[in-house]
């Protein structure tokens, strides 16, 4: 278990927006409220160009959060060590503030399957996930936040609840959380509980960073509402106000706006940020 | 628990088999819809990666003939790591193989080329070579030295016009395609991947020069090819675009 008092580094608690390349010009031009940027590690494991240059340019203004998408930290087959390899060749050059990556799988055999599956909450998927973070952490010498995912259905054989699971990673770990309130309130809708409640239930002090992002609404073949993990539209209101619910738990916190499919201009995605600057500013002042 | 992640991979990847058993929704209904949206999701994302990584063939087939490529494709060939800016490695075989579109010979080749441009996108930055180090050495030395290339630098052998099919889809204005063979050069200065036509004997040269032979023995090859083959030519387009990276002179 790694003993996480030990590492200083932080991301700030203030806005940080989901980096894209072609906002390069504009952000850098006109930041706002934004003081920290999140990189999907994998678009930046090449060996140089454009992708290197514009991080290495960003790097003395903005603290940096390096999020993975293709660990398959909740896969049943071993971690794929070349990848681990490569995350932590990016890590050792860039040294970002922050290291994340979702609990889910997304690589079976040798398929990538370029999404976030979800698993069963039980005594051996725990078991397993937690050897896969004690190997993240040993491998990258840092902690690792884990983000909670969007769920769309429930695994008949979990014999516990997501946030029970969650907080026993913390606890054999040592790793720290990155709360999802999109995510928190898609599952929450979607498998019929209240995202206070979950909220409540969540280990609250491990959270070093927060995301807000966009969810489309659609419906099961029952009538029952089904809410898609879309990151491709502003965020929702009710949304907004789960952010603030969970910041009066957590304290200041760095929050992340995410927007990746349909990416708009960065004046749009400048005023989500203003949105939650809004939200850090309210609970601070409140 | 062990094999559910079996079941879910084939599943997803097969919109002719049944969700797995045992996944279920807040009253406890099985999940059948909502494990469709996991099958979307994989299936757009993939497409859309590909959509992303070969803009060339998707205007050359249309979106409609593209996207149904894209389904039968990523069924036979999901990505086999995580790193997807290489994904599609395997299209140009598969399109060699393709029978629908096999009357359309250049897409394989159209396929290599928007591959190598990402390659190069990707690739190390080139170091700074001073050009002038060529003139310094004599004639003969320099005939008889080896190049190492700048790691951006990448070669595809074609025998259609594969760059005028590439810049007349890309380039507003752009001429039509001549009826020519010409392999494709990939350069890149700075951050920007570039293709230059080579002819039949420009590529035989490059080649070589490429697999470690020195330029004597490159020479050789393209003036059997071609006996105007003009050695200047080749090698000032290498300079002014940044494509060398080192080179070596024996030791007298």
């Amino acid at each position: 278990m790694l003993d996480a008092t030990q590492d200083a580094r932080r991301l700030p608690a203030a806005p940080g927006v989901g980096y894209k390349a072609q906002h390069f010009t504009d952000l850098r031009a006109d930041p706002g409220p934004v003081k920290w940027l999140e990189i999907h590690a994998e678009n930046y494991m090449g060996d140089g160009g454009r992708p290197h240059a514009q991080l290495r340019a960003l790097r003395p203004d903005f603290a940096m959060s390096v999020h993975g998408v293709g660990l398959s930290i909740g896969g049943e087959d071993p971690l794929n060590t070349d990848h681990l390899t490569r995350l932590k060749t990016l890590v050792d050059w860039l040294e970002p503030a922050s290291f994340s990556e979702h609990l889910a799988w997304s690589t079976h055999g040798a398929e990538f399957l370029d999404d976030l599956l979800p698993l069963p909450y039980t005594d051996a998927t725990l078991t397993r996930v937690a050897e896969h973070i004690d190997q993240v952490q040993d491998v990258l010498g840092r902690q690792m936040l884990l983000e909670n995912p969007s769920s769309y259905l429930a695994f008949e054989e979990s014999t516990m609840s997501e946030t029970e699971f969650l907080s026993e990673l913390v606890r054999k770990t040592g790793c720290g959380m990155l709360l999802d309130v999109n995510n928190v309130f898609i599952s929450a809708t979607n498998l019929g509980y209240t995202p206070q409640g979950y909220l409540d239930t969540y280990p609250l002090s491990a959270v070093r960073e927060i995301h807000v992002g966009g969810h489309a609404e659609d419906a099961d073949e029952h009538g029952s509402p089904l809410l898609i993990d879309s990151h491709g539209c502003e965020t929702a209101d009710p949304v907004w106000a789960l952010l603030e619910y969970a910041l009066a738990l957590t304290g200041p916190a760095p929050v992340l706006v995410e927007w990746d499919n349909d990416v708009p201009d960065w004046a749009t995605l400048r005023a989500e940020a203003d949105r939650a600057a809004q939200a850090l500013t309210a609970h601070v002042s409140g | 628990m062990t094999g559910m992640q079996s079941l879910f991979r084939t599943a997803l990847l097969d919109p002719e088999s049944a969700a797995p058993a045992g996944l279920q929704d807040a009253q406890g209904n099985p999940a059948t819809k909502r494990f469709d949206v996991y099958r979307n999701n994989v299936t757009v994302a993939l497409t859309e990666a590909l959509r992303t990584a070969f803009p060339v063939l998707v205007k050359l087939l249309g979106d409609q003939n593209f996207d149904q490529l894209a389904r039968v494709f990523v069924r036979a060939h999901p990505p086999n790591s995580p790193l997807m800016m290489h994904y599609g490695e395997a299209l140009p075989s598969f399109l060699d193989d393709f029978a629908p579109l096999a009357h359309i010979g250049y897409l394989s080749d159209v396929a290599r080329l928007e591959l190598a441009l990402r390659k190069s996108y990707h690739a190390a930055d080139p170091p700074s070579f001073d050009a002038a180090r060529l003139g310094a050495v004599s004639p003969e030395a320099l005939m008889a030295s080896t190049f190492l290339l700048a790691a951006p630098v990448q070669l595809v052998p074609s025998r259609w016009p594969l760059v005028d099919i590439w810049r007349f889809n890309t380039v507003e204005g752009a001429d039509k395609p001549r009826a020519t063979p010409q392999s494709a050069l990939i350069t890149r200065a700075a951050f920007d991947p570039e293709p230059h036509a080579l002819d039949p004997a420009q590529a035989a040269w490059l080649t070589q020069v490429k697999s470690g032979a020195t330029l004597a023995q490159a020479q050789d090859t393209a003036c059997a090819s071609d006996p105007d083959f003009d050695l200047t030519t080749v090698l000032s387009l290498l300079i002014q675009h940044n494509a060398i990276a080192d080179f070596t002179t024996p030791k007298e």
